[in-house]
C-alpha cells in the first residue's frame, strides 16, 4: 500500500466531518466576536477564563451520555422508544446533574483564577451565568441527542458514528449562543 | 444453591456487605419497586454522577490553563474579532484531528499493522492526511475569519490573519501527530486499550495546546 494514495483516502473520508465542524466553529466564533459578546466579555471579568472549560466539559457530559445510550441500544437494554424507561431516564437525569454541578464548579474555579490574575470578578455573576448557560445547554443537548440517536438507530445508522459529530457541532453552536444569552440575562438582574 | 422465590429481595445477593450498603444508601428516596435498579448499579444515577463529576472537574481545572491565556490577551481579543473567531475553530479542529488520528492508529494497532516508527506506512499516510486536512481547514478559516472580522469592525489584514491561522494550524497538526503517536504507543505499552484512553486524553490536551500555540503565534506576529 502506497502511503500517499492511502493518505488521500483518509483525507477524503475525514474532510466532510471536519468541514461541518469548521462551519460550526466559525458560527460560534462569529457569535463570540459580535459586538454584544465583546461588550459582555469586557463587563464581566472571567468570561474568557471559563470559556474553554465550558466548551470542553459539555463534550464530556453529553459525549458520555451519547456513548452510554449507544452501548445500551447495541446491548438491547435500551429500546429506541420515547417513553419513560428507567435506565434511559436515569442516564438523562445523571447527565443533567453532571452538567449543572460542573457548570457551577467552573464558575467557582474561574472566579479563583480571575482573582489570582488580580482582577475583580463577581462569584455571584459568574455562577449565575454558568447555571443559566448550563441549564439551557442541558435542555437542548439532551433532547436533540436522544431524538437524533433514536431516529438514526431506527433507520439503521450506528449511533456510535452519530454521537461525536452531533455533540461537537451542537455543543459549539449552542454553547456560545447560550453563554451570550446568560450574560445578557444576568446583566439585567445584577 | 439457595432457592429464590419470586419477589424475594435480590439485593441481598451482593458479593460483599459493603456493596450491599452502597446500594442500600444509593437512593434513599427511591421507591421499593426500583429493586431492579439496585442490581443494575451501572445505570444508577448516583454511580453515573460519582464517576463523571471528578473527571469533569479535573478536566475543567486543566482547561483553566487556556482560559487564563485567553484572559491575558483580552485587550487584543476585544480589538480584533478575527482572533476571537479563530479560538473556537482552533479548539474544535485540534480535537477533531486528534480523535481521527487516534482512532485510526488504535484500529491499526489492533490489526497489527501499527509500528511506532516514522518509517511505518500507516504512520506516514495518517500523518500526511492530518497535515492535508489541517492545511485545507486553516486556509479556509484564515479567509473566513478575516472576512467576518472585517464585518465586525476588525482591522487586521488578510496576510496577518492567514499567517496566524496557517502557522498556528500547521504547528498544531505537527503537535497532534506526535501526541497521537506517543499516546497510542504508550497506552499500548501500559496495557490499556487505546480505544478507551487516547481520545479523551488527546482531544483535551490538543484543545489546550491549540489555544497556547495560537497565542504564541499571535504574540510573535502582532
Amino acid at each position: 500500500m502506497s502511503g500517499r494514495s492511502s493518505a488521500l483516502t483518509i483525507y477524503r473520508q475525514a474532510l466532510p466531518v471536519i468541514l461541518v465542524s469548521l462551519v460550526a466553529g466559525l458560527f460560534s466564533g462569529t457569535v463570540l466576536g459580535s459586538e454584544t459578546m465583546r461588550s459582555g466579555i469586557e463587563e464581566v471579568p472571567g468570561i474568557l477564563v471559563l470559556l474553554p472549560a465550558f466548551l470542553a466539559t459539555r463534550g464530556g457530559v453529553y459525549g458520555s451520555l451519547g456513548a452510554r445510550i449507544s452501548s445500551g441500544l447495541h446491548q438491547g437494554v435500551i429500546e429506541p422508544r420515547f417513553e419513560l424507561d428507567k435506565r434511559l431516564s436515569n442516564a438523562v437525569i445523571a447527565s443533567f446533574i453532571n452538567g449543572m454541578i460542573v457548570s457551577l464548579f467552573i464558575a467557582i474555579v474561574a472566579f479563583v483564577v480571575v482573582s489570582l490574575l488580580g482582577r475583580n470578578g463577581s462569584l455571584l455573576e459568574l455562577a449565575g451565568i454558568m447555571l443559566i448557560a448550563g441549564f439551557l445547554s442541558a435542555i437542548v443537548m439532551l433532547s436533540v441527542l436522544v431524538t437524533v440517536v433514536f431516529l438514526g438507530y431506527r433507520r439503521g445508522i450506528d449511533p456510535d458514528n452519530l454521537v461525536g459529530p452531533i455533540v461537537t457541532t451542537l455543543g459549539d453552536v449552542f454553547g456560545v449562543v447560550f453563554l451570550l444569552i446568560a450574560i445578557y440575562v444576568v446583566g439585567l438582574v445584577v | 444453591m439457595t432457592d429464590i422465590d419470586a419477589g424475594e429481595n435480590l439485593g441481598g445477593m451482593s458479593d460483599t456487605v459493603q456493596d450491599f450498603y452502597d446500594e442500600l444508601f444509593a437512593d434513599p428516596d427511591d421507591e421499593p419497586e426500583s429493586l431492579m435498579d439496585q442490581l443494575e448499579d451501572e445505570w444508577s444515577i448516583r454511580r453515573m454522577v460519582v464517576t463523571m463529576v471528578p473527571l469533569l472537574a479535573g478536566l475543567s481545572i486543566l482547561q483553566m490553563l487556556s482560559g487564563s491565556v485567553l484572559e491575558s490577551f483580552e485587550d487584543i481579543l476585544l480589538e480584533t474579532p478575527s482572533l476571537l473567531i479563530l479560538v473556537p475553530v482552533q479548539i474544535g479542529t485540534a480535537g477533531n484531528l486528534g480523535s481521527i488520528m487516534c482512532s485510526r492508529l488504535s484500529t491499526q494497532l489492533h490489526l497489527g499493522t501499527f509500528e511506532f516508527s516514522p518509517r511505518n506506512d500507516n504512520v506516514q499516510s495518517n500523518s500526511l492526511a492530518i497535515f492535508g486536512l489541517g492545511f485545507t481547514v486553516f486556509t479556509l478559516v484564515g479567509v473566513a475569519a478575516w472576512a467576518i472580522g472585517r464585518v465586525l469592525g476588525g482591522t487586521l489584514s488578510l496576510v496577518e490573519v492567514m499567517t496566524i491561522s496557517l502557522v498556528s494550524g500547521m504547528l498544531l497538526c505537527a503537535f497532534v501527530v506526535v501526541l497521537s503517536l506517543v499516546s497510542v504507543y504508550s497506552s499500548y505499552r501500559l496495557g490499556y486499550n487505546p480505544d478507551d484512553t487516547t481520545i479523551p486524553v488527546v482531544t483535551n490536551i490538543a484543545d489546550i495546546t491549540g489555544v497556547l500555540i495560537l497565542f504564541g503565534v499571535v504574540s510573535i506576529v502582532l
